[in-house]
């Protein structure tokens, strides 16, 4: 069965057309001069014994998306949370290398971690709003991070929402309990939440996986508009929305970083015949 | 027999075994409430409920004194095991991996287990020898500390069904854990907490021994905390072993009147849990 399988497959992968004409430079490394705002150096992470990250060296460059792909359990997740601390949170688990936040080691001993996970917000899989008004959602990040008088609440919320591109449909039941939004609008609201603390980065765990097409392609939209201001990572399954949404893309591999690069170069051009089978879809 | 047939045989005798064996756990509340009914319904009247109760050989007097003693006293042993018992579940649930968390669970089991009378002589070793005196507070301290551990381990079972994502989301927000756990896992759970509270009350209101010699009864009106107080549960026995016919009928009525209450507590209690199940469904 696996001879014929590999005799079958074989000479379809040789036949496959590449492309020929305007390849992109391999640029493996964000451009000299490009602002890096979150880069990790070495990374290595453990679950107990069993090794999840290989030494992980990526800078993200500011103001942009980067996408994470790879096979499920290779580590993009993984990787994402290391990056605002969330797996602390799991017991035994232990980090090496280094995560740089503009330039300073996250994981170094007095670093505040709640102050980190205000600067780096996350976005989850599953919407996950609190059982509140969507008023009291967004809200939750500025109350308990006591950012800004309590007059200007309102406004924050406002803003936020807005920004999630979900104030006009909300502006009008703001005291409605958040659950009983739509899956989609769930999701937005989730990421006004995340929004309402101004952070600098904000990373997105495969915050579409959950949703239908119109709501995913929302949800897209209003990653292109974000970017202007905050630099994002996202983690997908979806090859499209990646090549959609962001300019650099790492392929990430039984937790080591196959390549990392701009995504018209990863998408057309890979530098590594593993992300090339990866994304034309011969395993995954 | 064929097997099919056989199966459906076995099948039907399990059911029927297992209607009978509800019907005989029933069987005992039924005769309950009805006896109850019986000797207790007919001597519920307004001077029953209004009227404290009178010297012997006169006729009339009711159990006003209990009812509002035994008010006055779940109220306190609330005051008390409300927070403590609150808290401590929370402890138990979000720090569950902890070693004091374990120590902490096992103690409110032990607890729970422990006999009603032993926790009498401890509350009356404890709060009532060192002042010399009988009082509403020591039976209210009494009644907390039974309902401490109802209240602890219903909140803390709670807690654990309030999905992860919620404690994560706090925390991605930059919450502590103790934030996270106060302001967001504990208010989605907050219903659920007050029908354990209830049931708790619903289960302490019916003590007797706890309060035998702490808050030990009083024949007259008394809210004064420092003072005996009287309770439902301790004057239905008093009432119950005299000898006087009068007195017997008044002890049913007070018999019928506190299962009254409990049964209220508990129904409020379960339409409290089906609402949160429903908000959360």
């Amino acid at each position: 069965m696996t001879a014929e399988t590999m005799t079958i497959s074989e000479p379809v992968k040789t036949a496959l057309p590449r492309p020929a004409l305007s390849v992109p430079p391999a640029e493996p490394r964000p451009a000299e001069g490009t602002a890096i705002r979150v880069e990790t150096v070495h990374l290595d992470f453990f679950y107990g014994k069993s090794q999840a990250l290989f030494d992980v060296s990526l800078a993200v460059p500011e103001k942009s998306v980067t996408a994470l792909i790879g096979p499920s359990g290779c580590g993009k997740s993984t990787f994402l949370r290391c990056l605002n601390r969330m797996n602390d949170l799991i017991p035994d688990t232990r980090v090496e290398g280094k995560v740089l936040l503009d330039g300073e080691d996250v994981y170094v001993g007095n670093v505040d971690v709640v102050g980190l996970r205000r600067r780096v917000g996350l976005v989850f899989q599953k919407s996950n709003p609190f059982p509140k008004s969507i008023f009291e959602n967004v809200a939750y990040g500025v109350r308990i991070n006591g950012i800004g008088r309590r007059s200007e609440l309102p406004e924050r919320v406002e803003r936020a929402l807005q920004r999630a591109a979900l104030w006009d449909e909300v502006k009008d039941r703001l005291r409605a309990p958040a659950l009983s939004l739509s899956g989609g609008q769930q999701q937005r609201l989730c990421i006004a939440r995340a929004l309402a603390v101004e952070p600098e980065v904000l990373l997105m765990d495969e915050p579409a996986s959950a949703l239908d097409p119109i709501a995913t392609q929302k949800i897209e939209e209003l990653i292109w508009e974000l970017k202007t201001a905050y630099t994002i990572v996202i983690v997908t399954h979806n090859m499209q929305q990646a090549a959609r949404v962001s300019e650099r893309t790492a392929f990430f591999m039984m937790g080591r970083l196959v390549e990392y690069d701009r995504t018209d170069k990863i998408f057309t051009n890979p530098g590594q015949r593993v992300t090339e089978d990866y994304i034309t879809g011969r395993f995954g | 027999m064929s097997r099919g047939r056989r199966r459906r045989v076995v099948s039907a005798l399990f059911a029927g075994a297992c209607a009978a064996s509800v019907l005989l756990a029933l069987v005992p509340l039924a005769f309950v409430l009805l006896y109850l009914l019986k000797k207790g319904a007919g001597a519920l009247e307004w001077g029953f409920l209004f009227h404290n109760p009178k010297p012997v050989g006169e006729p009339g007097g009711g159990f006003a004194n209990a009812i509002v003693g035994t008010l006055v006293l779940i109220g306190l042993a609330s005051i008390f095991a409300v927070p403590v018992g609150v808290i401590a579940g929370l402890y138990v649930a979000e720090y569950r991996g902890s070693r004091f968390a374990s120590v902490v669970r096992f103690a409110a089991d032990a607890l729970n287990g422990v006999p009603s009378i032993v926790v009498g002589i401890f509350a009356y070793s404890l709060a009532v020898l060192p002042v010399r005196r009988f009082s509403a507070l020591a039976g209210g301290f009494a009644l907390g500390v039974m309902m401490i551990p109802i209240i602890a381990r219903t909140t803390e079972e709670l807690l654990r069904l309030v999905p992860e994502s919620f404690r994560d989301g706090a925390l991605a927000l930059g919450a502590t854990r103790a934030k996270a756990a106060w302001s967001v896992v504990l208010p989605a759970t907050l219903p659920g907490i007050l029908t354990g509270i209830l049931v708790a009350l619903a289960r302490i209101a019916g003590e007797t021994a706890p309060l035998l010699f702490t808050a030990f009864g009083n024949r007259f009106f008394s809210t004064r905390l420092d003072q005996p107080i009287a309770a439902l549960t301790v004057q239905i026995y008093t009432y119950a072993v005299s000898p006087y016919e009068d007195w017997h009928r008044q002890a049913w009525a007070g018999a019928f009147l506190l299962v009254v209450v409990v049964l209220v507590l508990s129904v409020i209690a379960r339409m409290a849990t089906r609402r949160l199940e429903r908000m959360h469904g």
